[in-house]
């Protein structure tokens, strides 16, 4: 079972563009993300990739262009794509007021679970994070990288092909960000899953990520680590990213 | 997508709804106070002012408390229905309307459940409020307890998918006091709540034809010929094609392509 895995497209996108109002937020966006695979998604404030997000997750639509989810038109097969797709918000989504394991509960629900795999998937996930001992504890007695970890054990519940998150460790100290950072890594390989990460913090990236590189909605540039510093003619990334991001302002 | 996979679904709404109402007592006291101080003061004192002449589903004189009894449990489904709106605004700036939008069932669907969640707990209130009114000596028939059951689920949906529709061309939550002053207000006091109809129109032809148009005048009408035991075809066909119409225009305002989350930006 050692040799080299098959990685599968989970996430295309093709020639997308959206704007609100007449103002252009994304144009002409087009990359993918392949299985066991983290694909960084960087881009400074208002670059545009949380209204990618919300494309991907259909919260707003698309009028140009084309997004497709494990083969799933997201516009046309909405719901057998949203099946696919675990999504970690910027903003905290989880109801404070409930425990973790409520929670949890009402995700699998959301997803059709029956009980008895709810509770196998709960404490497998938690569990995974060190977070099963305090499934009974209110959200919001939990610290930030706590919550942080319940939403990402919440968006693998259902099994999903796809994993989006967008900037998931903002706000954070230091060790919570490694740990979620190398877990998040660990995860892609280990399960096989695609995972669409969107951040402005450069020492997320792993030498074997895939990086997009977005700015003022449009694609700078895309590929492996070494691709984006040569093709940007610097020596680090986050040269290549002050560049990309500096270079077009105005 | 099996039909198991919506009953989960549905049970998660309405629990975790249930499981809120639970928590937040005050908020199932508050929805209680409000109709028993109209009841216990409001419709005490001008028990004298205002006398209510026989009128169908009454076959005898009634006190005003008698009258206004089911213009209160109205009053319940209306102010719930606009509660609900107001937590989908919140769920909406706090984020955790994302996590419901994006689950693999179709739009419709998890607005009906949000709705239905609603519903039972503005019943569940209702019937309480009920309770306390028999005790109060406002009697009505036995079967008219389980007659006005699917009547307040229709006045209930109808009312909860109003606030919806508001919900979703509301931008934000401060805006939403505008609602209790352009919505609730004068869709109350406009009604045959706390006043019949023919009463109205001895004052005003006018207020007595927005009255007689407003929908919740027609909920509270279902709602007061069941709990006498009758059904009154007019209201509940109205009742229904508004909850119709105002669920039609909310799941056109969530739509991703249409509605508010386009404008949310």
């Amino acid at each position: 079972m050692s040799g080299q895995k098959i990685q599968t497209t989970a996430l295309s996108i093709e020639k997308l563009s959206f704007s609100y109002g007449g103002k252009k937020a994304l144009e002409q966006v087009n990359f993918t993300v392949k299985s066991s695979e983290c694909t960084i998604l960087l881009g400074p404030n208002g670059a545009g990739k949380s209204t990618l997000f919300s494309l991907i997750t259909r919260l707003y639509d698309s009028r140009e262009g084309k997004i497709t989810l494990c083969g799933f038109d997201v516009k046309q097969q909405t719901q057998q794509a949203l099946s696919k797709l675990g999504v970690v918000f910027q903003q905290t989504t989880l109801d404070m007021d409930l425990t973790v394991l409520q929670n949890l509960r009402y995700h699998t629900a959301l997803h059709g679970l029956s009980s008895k795999l709810a509770k196998q998937r709960i404490q497998e996930e938690l569990e995974r994070l060190n977070m099963y001992d305090r499934r009974g504890e209110k959200i919001r007695q939990l610290n930030g990288g706590h919550k942080r970890r319940v939403e990402i054990a919440r968006a693998l519940l259902h099994k999903p092909s796809l994993l989006l998150l967008d900037e998931p460790t903002v706000g954070l100290d230091i060790p919570s960000r490694h740990s979620i950072v190398e877990h998040l890594h660990q995860l892609a390989v280990e399960h096989d899953l695609a995972i669409l990460w969107a951040t402005h913090l450069i020492d997320e990236i792993y030498p074997q990520d895939k990086i997009v590189i977005l700015h003022q909605g449009q694609i700078k540039q895309k590929g492996t680590l070494d691709e984006v510093i040569q093709g940007s003619n610097t020596h680090s990334i986050n040269e290549a990213f002050q560049q990309l991001t500096e270079g077009s302002k105005g | 997508m099996n039909i198991l996979h919506y009953l989960r679904a549905m049970q998660g709404i309405i629990g975790r709804e249930l499981w809120r109402f639970v928590r937040q007592r005050e908020r199932f006291i508050s929805a209680l106070v409000r109709p028993l101080v109209w009841l216990f003061i409001f419709a005490a004192g001008f028990r004298a002012a205002l006398g209510v002449a026989i009128s169908p589903p009454y076959e005898t004189y009634i006190l005003y408390e008698v009258y206004i009894t089911p213009g209160l449990v109205g009053m319940i489904q209306l102010f719930n229905g606009m509660q609900s709106s107001l937590s989908m605004v919140y769920d909406r700036e706090m984020g955790s309307m994302r996590i419901l939008m994006v689950c693999p069932l179709p739009r419709w669907f998890l607005l009906m459940s949000k709705l239905i969640a609603g519903v039972s707990v503005s019943v569940l209130q209702a019937y309480v409020f009920l309770a306390i009114a028999w005790f109060y000596e406002i009697e009505a028939p036995w079967e008219g307890y389980l007659y006005i059951l699917p009547a307040l689920i229709l006045s209930g949906v109808m009312l909860g998918a109003l606030g919806l529709l508001l919900s979703s061309f509301i931008k934000q939550l401060e805006n939403f006091a505008g609602v209790m002053n352009f919505v609730i207000f004068p869709m109350f006091f406009m009604s045959t709540a706390l006043y019949p109809l023919w009463k109205m129109k001895e004052s005003s032809v006018l207020l007595h034809n927005l009255a007689h148009y407003n929908p919740f005048s027609q909920a509270v009408e279902l709602i007061r010929f069941s709990l006498y035991g009758e059904f009154n075809q007019y209201a509940f066909f109205y009742t229904l094609i508004a909850f119709v119409l105002f669920m039609t225009i909310a799941v056109i305002g969530y739509n991703p392509s249409k509605g508010m989350m386009m404008k949310k930006g």
